[in-house]
């Protein structure tokens, strides 16, 4: 027993210089925004507007930035993975398995709670309040925590690359590989910790999300008005409430085992390792919906707005989301056919399985037919789209293809499987973000991204996806299984260089990415929105100002009808005037708050040292904790009045905007 | 390569075509509809109003509805006929091997003829072979691509697999569940020969190589990786079972349990 555990100078990685190189320019560069921030003596600004904040736009957009800079690692995970198995055929590749498997371990772990979770949660965080017309999200400091939460997870999951290793064990870490006599070191333990506080931010967040969306709407807004995106946000959140317990209890058994030498899940004692990968996919099934039914939303939104129509069959649309909400937590097994249930559990969980196919076919058809008769955009959310459908209905399939047991037995855990997911995660996931980024970046920021760059990234993206994946398909359909740090089939030689090529592409396409979003802010005069409805849209977000002012609304809209805002817009247009000015209320917006900052300071230490078994550190970092919660809990000043003359001042300016944009005469 | 392969593939490509049927039509439908309602396009109809129809709400839960249930008889048909614990038809009776998983090899067991061998499968072409397969230590899946359906290898667990292999030849096998840092090397030859050469083969072993005892197997059963293949001519009887009912312990991870960056084991070395 030592005063830092575990930790000594032996956990820096001096032999290994790829993890040390990287940390090391990963460090310097994030001294160097460090000190660029000191000298710009932008630190006051930073911590009043944006870390102690708890406004649901900004912590929404913080969300983004952590998803978006953690899909860049993710990537470059993804970018060595391609290059090792590419360069290892009978040959030792440049990185050994030791490392190799920390790599893929890595990368589906960032990928799905650092960089997916993230950005879907980040969108849904700032656009469901502006959509149901209200100020801000039911509970805004748990906001606040709840994100912070998340940002320790990432930060413990690359810390580990400087200090001790990640976890060999693949990112959902089946035991018995994962107990302490297989995985002795600490990388099992930082992905425990880094899910554990992550996961009570996921939980948080969606403890918050559901009570906003049941609570909080604008005046009218009735469940059967809500947009789209709020409705399969609603579903996906009640889907995070249910399901990351699950997670957070699988986890906190498999902790029990490796630190106070439990029997849950070890091979002695009559602990049973299928009761893991049991719970886990209880959990892990779930979390695709939850990734996916807020990308389905967004791309409702985008379909309807850029095809100048409703959306097609709204309540059926709705039914189609909460039957797929309710059937994702019937199909776990799935992940497991070739693990030796009898034929008749496996074919329940089959037929199960293509079931969930009935809703999403639904929801593609009504967006065919939000198409049909419509007049159609192709600005890039629209592109997004557009590649969304036809490569999501070739993920769905293949997806319902390992589904059928038999078929599963030959291509379970094979790259067929690899490139299955991808393409779902990616065809829709993804795809759905990037459309989502675009569509609401000007009412965020207040000017558009660059059109032609967004397109060149949309091209070069969809190519370098079709690419890579197209070739693990055929590679998992000449037997190829998934995780080789090696492989001695010469017949897999060319697929595997093509999918190298592909990932070039794709390389491309985030490079366009970047350049896209330093264009747009270099260029924002130009790209500028004035209107506050750059697209022409149909829901409330549009109604307000780009960026909107702190309290969103000045005046809660009135809803009538389906498109609240549509209907609005309609309404001026016709009596070629705004509704009268109405009167204005003072209103109350919750204050800052660094509550969340520090509890996840704490919970970085607390995690930190658990990971070593500094105990000492851990208390130290509990009692932190739990005194700013108390601090928080005894807080006296809640909220802020916001006057009657400032509203008014907004309002004046959104109603300028509006009769601008709408051609209309000032009503005052 | 044998029945199960070939009837995995029927399958698959059943699934497929039904698949094809619906998708392929709403993929040209998608990008049809996107090209002729485009904005610049004069010639489309406009219609805001179009936002519901009953009858095609019927038809778009009609479809996929009707498609599911089809396919849900090929699951559940095939999931019965394919059942890895389902023995093959077969005059002839099944060839018994024990293949047990472990760090980072694979060791197959022949009960009825005394002898084993690790990495290097050899089995009669044209008859059944039924698989009892276990862990020594950690996860894995025992998978002959050519010969068809993999099987879970689990510590304290047994499970059954029925394959057979039609032609003679030398397949691929390998681990399909990711099992450590020597999981790459986890693969081996499986040589399909004819049975009187399988006979005459059981007896050369027979004659030459180590014995499998309680010694040699907690020799064995240590973390070592790219194992050359070789075999046994005797093995202790009741070693599969012993490992099942957890007589014998499960095999040991790695040798050094450290903190710190230099985790990996290092390798035992390779057989002895």
């Amino acid at each position: 027993m030592t005063l830092f555990g575990k930790l000594s100078w032996s956990a820096i990685p001096i032999d290994q210089p790829i993890p040390l190189i990287t940390s090391f320019a990963v460090m310097f560069v994030i001294l160097s925004v460090l000190a660029w921030v000191t000298a710009k003596l932008w630190w006051p600004y930073l911590w009043r507007e944006w870390i102690t904040s708890v406004d649901h736009k900004r912590i929404g957009v913080m969300y983004c930035i952590l998803g978006l800079v953690m899909l860049i690692r993710g990537f470059a995970d993804a970018i060595m993975m391609r290059t090792q198995q590419a360069a290892a055929i009978n040959a030792p590749g440049y990185l050994p398995p030791e490392h190799y498997d920390q790599i893929f371990s890595a990368h589906g772990t960032i990928m799905i709670f650092f960089g997916a979770m993230p950005l879907v949660i980040g969108l849904m965080n700032f656009v469901i309040p502006l959509q149901l017309g209200v100020r801000d999200v039911a509970f805004p400091t748990l906001n606040s925590t709840g994100f912070w939460l998340t940002a320790t997870g990432a930060l413990l999951v690359n810390m580990s690359l400087l200090i001790g290793e990640f976890s060999r064990a693949g990112w959902l870490p089946y035991p018995p590989l994962s107990e302490s006599s297989y995985s002795p070191g600490v990388g099992v333990d930082y992905y425990l910790w880094a899910i554990q506080i992550s996961g009570v931010g996921t939980l948080m967040t969606g403890i918050n999300l559901v009570t906003t969306i049941l609570k909080m709407r604008a005046p009218g807004m009735s469940y059967l008005r809500m947009p789209m995106f709020c409705w399969t946000s609603l579903a996906a959140n009640m889907l995070i409430v249910a399901a990351f317990p699950i997670l957070t209890a699988t986890l906190a058994m498999l902790t029990l085992d490796r630190y106070l030498g439990f029997h849950f899940f070890t091979n002695e004692a009559g602990g049973n390792m299928m009761m893991f990968v049991n719970l886990i996919w209880a959990w892990g099934h779930p979390e695709v919906y939850i990734l996916v039914l807020p990308a389905f939303g967004i791309f409702s939104e985008v379909f309807s707005t850029f095809s100048s129509k409703p959306l097609f069959g709204y309540r059926s649309m709705v039914a189609a989301t909460l039957f797929i909400c309710i059937v994702s937590f019937m199909v776990w097994l799935h992940h497991f056919f070739t693990m030796g249930a009898g034929a008749d559990v496996n074919a329940a969980f089959g037929i199960a399985t293509s079931i969930i196919a009935v809703g999403t076919g639904v929801k593609i058809y009504n967006w065919l037919f939000t198409m049909y008769r419509g007049r159609i955009r192709f600005e890039t959310p629209m592109l997004w789209a557009l590649a969304f459908v036809v490569t999501f209905v070739l993920g769905g399939m293949t997806g319902v293809l390992l589904a059928v047991p038999p078929a599963d037995f030959v291509l379970h855990n094979s790259m067929f499987l690899v490139a299955h997911f991808h393409n779902v995660i990616i065809g829709g996931v993804v795809f759905g973000v990037f459309a989502g980024l675009t569509y609401w970046f000007p009412k965020a920021f207040g000017f558009r991204l660059h059109e032609g760059w967004g397109r060149a990234a949309f091209w070069f993206s969809l190519a370098g996806f079709v690419i890579v994946f197209g070739a693990l398909y055929v590679l998992g359909l000449e037997g190829m299984t998934r995780r080789l740090q090696h492989v001695e089939v010469e017949e897999w030689t060319p697929w595997l260089l093509i999918s190298v090529a592909g990932i070039g592409v794709m390389a491309i396409g985030m490079m366009c990415q970047i350049i896209q979003l330093v264009v747009s802010i270099r260029h924002r005069g130009k790209l500028r929105d004035p209107t506050g409805d750059p697209w022409d849209g149909r829901s409330l977000e549009w109604y307000t100002l780009s960026p909107p002012p702190p309290f969103n609304f000045a005046v809660l809209p009135d809803v009538h009808g389906e498109e609240a805002y549509w209907t609005t817009k309609r309404a001026a247009i016709e009596r070629e005037g705004l509704a009268p000015e109405p009167d204005y209320q003072p209103i109350h917006m919750p204050v800052n708050s660094a509550t969340g900052f520090v509890t996840a300071f704490f919970a970085t230490l607390i995690g930190f040292a658990l990971i070593w078994h500094i105990w000492w550190l851990a208390i130290l970092g509990f009692v932190g904790a739990y005194a700013t919660f108390v601090i928080f809990a005894w807080r006296d000043r809640e909220e802020y009045e916001i006057g009657v003359d400032e509203l008014r001042a907004a309002e004046q300016m959104r109603r300028r905007a509006r009769e601008d944009w709408l051609g209309l005469e000032p009503n005052v | 390569m044998g029945p199960v392969a070939d009837a995995n593939r029927t399958i698959l490509l059943n699934a497929l075509t039904i698949m094809m049927a619906i998708g392929l039509p709403t993929i040209i439908a998608a990008l049809a509809f996107a090209w002729w309602y485009r904005a610049g396009n004069t010639k489309a109809t406009y219609d805001p109003e179009f936002v519901y129809s009953g009858r095609i709400e019927l038809i778009v839960w009609s479809i996929p509805i009707l498609v599911i249930m089809f396919l849900g008889g090929v699951v559940w048909v095939g999931s019965h006929q394919l059942d890895p614990a389902r023995p093959l038809a077969s005059k002839a009776p099944p060839l018994e091997v024990q293949v047990i998983a472990l760090d980072w090899k694979w060791l197959f067991i022949y009960p009825a003829q005394g002898v084993a061998s690790v990495n290097d499968l050899v089995v009669p072409a044209g008859v059944p072979v039924h698989f009892s397969i276990t862990s020594a230590s950690v996860m894995n899946s025992f998978f002959i691509p050519r010969m068809g359906s993999m099987i879970a290898a689990m510590h304290g667990m047994q499970t059954d697999l029925n394959l057979r292999a039609d032609q003679i030849g030398t397949f691929y096998g390998q681990s399909a569940q990711f099992s450590g840092d020597g999981f790459s090397d986890m693969n081996f030859a499986v040589h399909s020969v004819p049975p009187v050469q399988f006979a005459a083969w059981a007896a050369k072993t027979r004659n030459s190589g180590p014995v499998l005892d309680a010694r040699a197997y907690f020799q064995l059963s240590r973390q070592s990786q790219n194992v050359k293949p070789y075999t046994y001519r005797a093995v202790t009887p009741g070693l599969f079972q012993s490992l099942i009912s957890e007589r014998l312990p499960p095999a040991p991870g790695p040798q050094t349990g450290r903190g710190g960056a230099d985790v990996s084991p290092v390798t035992p070395g390779g057989q002895e």
